[in-house]
């Protein structure tokens, strides 16, 4: 009986340090996260009490002036209507550069697979600083050598999408099963005939489940860099802004597209992804959703 | 009757022609993907005028920008009207030696001797002309004036490394650089790395080894040596510490915050949580209209009403996130095992208590695994935010880009935003593995 009792009170003893543990973690989590936003407020330009009651003004005042101005629309959308297209064409064409580097760059970073085994190591960190590299930085440089246009933006986010996808790649390539690239070595297949026909086919639905993914990442990614002068309708959009009061509607034009855009882009991606998903299903393809 | 017998028995020759048939297809399809993509890339070559884009792109901006990031190059001017010869780094008043202070290779003097690498030698005359002694060439000698500069360079044609005028006169080699006009006569010495990044020149501190620092600090000077470190003007090590900590917070400050606010609503999204439907599909939609206003336009809005800073990132960071997580977490509740809280409820456990012990324990994992993901790949987006709305490293790293010529300070503002990145990335890494345990294999 002693014993039992015994029992319990450790039981408790425990559950009661654990919850004391947790109160502690919960305080120092709270207070940092009090303390950060007071730093934040201080070392902003105008206090967030000062300011919160501006929040709509600015939102205001561009929708009431394209209220009055919604006749004009269709000829803005069709002015911006190029514009868009480049900044899909920059996500487009980044992700698919940046999805064929990753495939190899991950191939060659996954134990079992790799052309040079011993270089694995090298080709993880490689994808790690590639991923580690924020896209602005690329495109800044970039734009000061090749000047503004779409090429440095695409540069920018191809380069960290092959970091980016190259891990996931790495993590699906893990998953799966080996025993048809023993059998193409076993008849003499090069490592690109290996690759090609005993990998690609297991993981090529993930692959196209993550790049997708990784499309509407990158198109939001366009928009900001078409922001800082790579062209696109961010590019639109500071200049639509710059103009100020009394030209806003173009303004509200430019957000209404990259809205409607980004909106589409998700769902028709989740769409597809879905689709993948489920017909992975009936593969058997055990790799991580 | 086995339905082997009911379907006509495959003959060799159609066994053949649907292999064909099937062979024909996959190779068709094995060779449209590829064409396709070619195809789309050929119209993007053509779409963004990358052939143009040799035109466009400047040769002399990339030599610049590689050469600068990892050297620099210390100016010897004088002021050919008062005779005044001054020496400062990069040319900036930052970097400028005190008075009657040189590095070794120029002798202060009546006449200043500038030594440069492989044998040339630079002299400013006192009585205002000016001598470069180039190995292999010859003497080049000039005497700027009001009437110009007067060169005079070696008998023979004139090599295409020295660009003399009436009132200048350039001269390029590989050991440094001298410029002569009617004004001014310059020398640019170029070296290896990145100079005065420990202690600025005024710095009593400046060219000592870290042994006799580290004496120096001993004997309690080491108060006085991390002040002139701290606040070196040439490499600004204060702003750059606080910009990354500004970023850093904005990160911190937009994920977990918007964890916070995304948890109750999600709750309000999850089919099986959800009091009504049209509730659920509001709160729905919310989430799909802060996902969909991209952080770019909350950036915007929000530095109109907060004006630049870290604030105003965190809080644009904040609110796509809710967007994210809503989503995120509302499907992760609606996958949560019902057999769990069955058991919990079974034991008579009332609704709090079932929601603590039956569905606490299922969702924590994934929510943290899930926050922390977003934790490292905010830092990456707080460090673009800052760039736009005007805070943290991104701030500073458009600012050394804007002046086109301190791209030293862009290389280590860039090695800085990596490792933040890569720290960042391990950090969340650690902390998911300590707070959820053994499930994060590799």
């Amino acid at each position: 009986m002693s014993n039992i009792e015994h029992i319990n009170q450790t039981y408790m003893d425990m559950v009661r340090r654990k919850r004391l543990y947790g109160g502690i973690m919960l305080a120092v989590f709270v207070a940092l996260m009090l303390a950060g936003f007071r730093t934040a407020d201080a070392r902003n330009a105008g206090s967030f009490i000062d300011g919160w009651h501006r929040f709509f003004d600015f939102p205001g005042e561009v929708l009431g002036e394209a209220a009055g101005k919604l006749v004009e629309f269709p000829a803005h959308f069709a002015q911006y209507a190029p514009s868009l297209l480049e900044t899909i064409n920059i996500a487009a064409a980044s992700t698919l550069l940046g999805a064929l580097g990753a495939v190899i760059l991950s191939l060659l970073a996954t134990r079992g697979m790799a052309r040079w085994p011993r270089l694995i190591p090298v080709f993880r960190r490689v994808l790690d600083i590639m991923r580690a590299m924020p896209e602005i930085v690329i495109a800044l440089v970039l734009i000061f050598v090749l000047g503004g246009g779409p090429v440095p933006a695409m540069i920018a986010i191809a380069f960290h999408t092959v970091g980016a996808l190259g891990k996931l790649f790495s993590e699906v390539n893990e998953n799966a099963s080996l025993k048809p690239v023993e059998g193409l070595t076993s008849v003499g297949a090069s490592w690109t005939q290996r690759m090609v026909l005993g990998v690609i086919p297991q993981v090529a639905p993930n692959y196209l489940s993550y790049a997708l993914l990784r499309f509407e990442i990158n198109i939001r990614a366009s928009a900001i860099l078409g922001f800082v002068g790579a062209g696109g309708i961010g590019y639109e959009l500071k200049n639509a802004m710059t103009w100020g009061k009394g030209q806003y509607d173009e303004a509200a034009a430019i957000f209404l597209m990259l809205f409607v855009t980004i909106v589409v882009v998700d769902q028709l991606s989740s769409i597809l992804r879905d689709r993948l998903t489920h017909g992975k299903k009936s593969n058997m393809i055990g790799a991580q959703a | 009757m086995s339905t082997a017998t009911l379907t006509p028995a495959p003959t060799t020759a159609g066994l053949i022609r649907d292999t064909d048939a099937l062979f024909a297809r996959k190779r068709i399809v094995a060779l449209a993907i590829p064409a396709l993509i070619l195809a789309y890339f050929a119209y993007i070559f053509i779409a963004f005028d990358i052939a143009g884009l040799r035109d466009r792109a400047s040769l002399d901006n990339a030599m610049t920008l590689v050469s600068d990031s990892y050297s620099y190059k210390t100016h010897v001017a004088r002021d050919n009207l008062s005779g005044e010869v001054s020496i400062a780094i990069e040319g900036e008043r930052k970097g400028t030696y005190p008075d009657g202070m040189s590095p070794d290779w120029v002798t202060l003097g009546d006449d200043t001797i500038i030594t440069l690498p492989k044998g040339h030698e630079v002299l400013f005359l006192a009585d205002g002309a000016v001598r470069y002694d180039i190995p292999g060439y010859g003497l080049v000698s000039a005497n700027p004036s009001r009437s110009g500069v007067n060169a005079v360079l070696p008998e023979g044609d004139v090599p295409d490394w020295i660009n003399a005028s009436k009132n200048r006169l350039a001269i390029k080699t590989a050991a440094g650089r001298l410029t002569i006009t009617r004004n001014r006569t310059e020398v640019f010495r170029y070296a290896l790395g990145w100079e005065l990044f420990f202690f600025t020149l005024d710095s009593p501190y400046h060219g000592l080894g870290p042994v006799a620092l580290a004496q120096r600090a001993s004997s309690g000077e080491a108060g006085a040596i991390w002040s002139d470190f701290w606040n070196n003007r040439m490499w600004q090590h204060q702003q750059v510490a606080w910009a990354i900590f500004e970023t850093i917070l904005m990160a911190f400050l937009g994920t977990f915050g918007a964890a916070i606010v995304a948890l109750p609503l999600a709750l309000l999204a999850a089919r099986n949580f959800a009091p009504f439907v049209w509730v659920r599909m509001v709160t729905r939609r919310v989430f799909d209209f802060f996902r969909g206003v991209d952080a770019l336009i909350w950036t915007i809005v929000l530095a109109r009403a907060f004006g630049p800073g870290p604030l105003t990132g965190a809080l644009a960071i904040l609110i796509t996130d809710t967007g994210s997580f809503g989503k995120m977490f509302s499907e992760t509740l609606e996958n949560v095992d019902g057999k769990q809280i069955e058991g919990i409820r079974s034991t008579g456990a009332k609704p709090l208590q079932t929601y603590r012990f039956g569905v606490l324990p299922q969702i924590t994992p994934i929510f943290l695994s899930q926050v922390l993901y977003y934790l490292e790949s905010n830092t990456r987006s707080a460090t673009i935010i800052g760039a736009i709305t005007g805070g943290g490293i991104g701030l500073l790293l458009t600012q050394a880009m804007i002046t086109q010529k301190d791209w030293e300070e862009v290389a280590y503002y860039i090695t800085l935003i990596i490792l933040m990145v890569m720290l960042m990335d391990w950090f969340s890494g650690w902390l998911r593995k300590r707070l959820i345990g053994g499930q994060e294999a590799h």
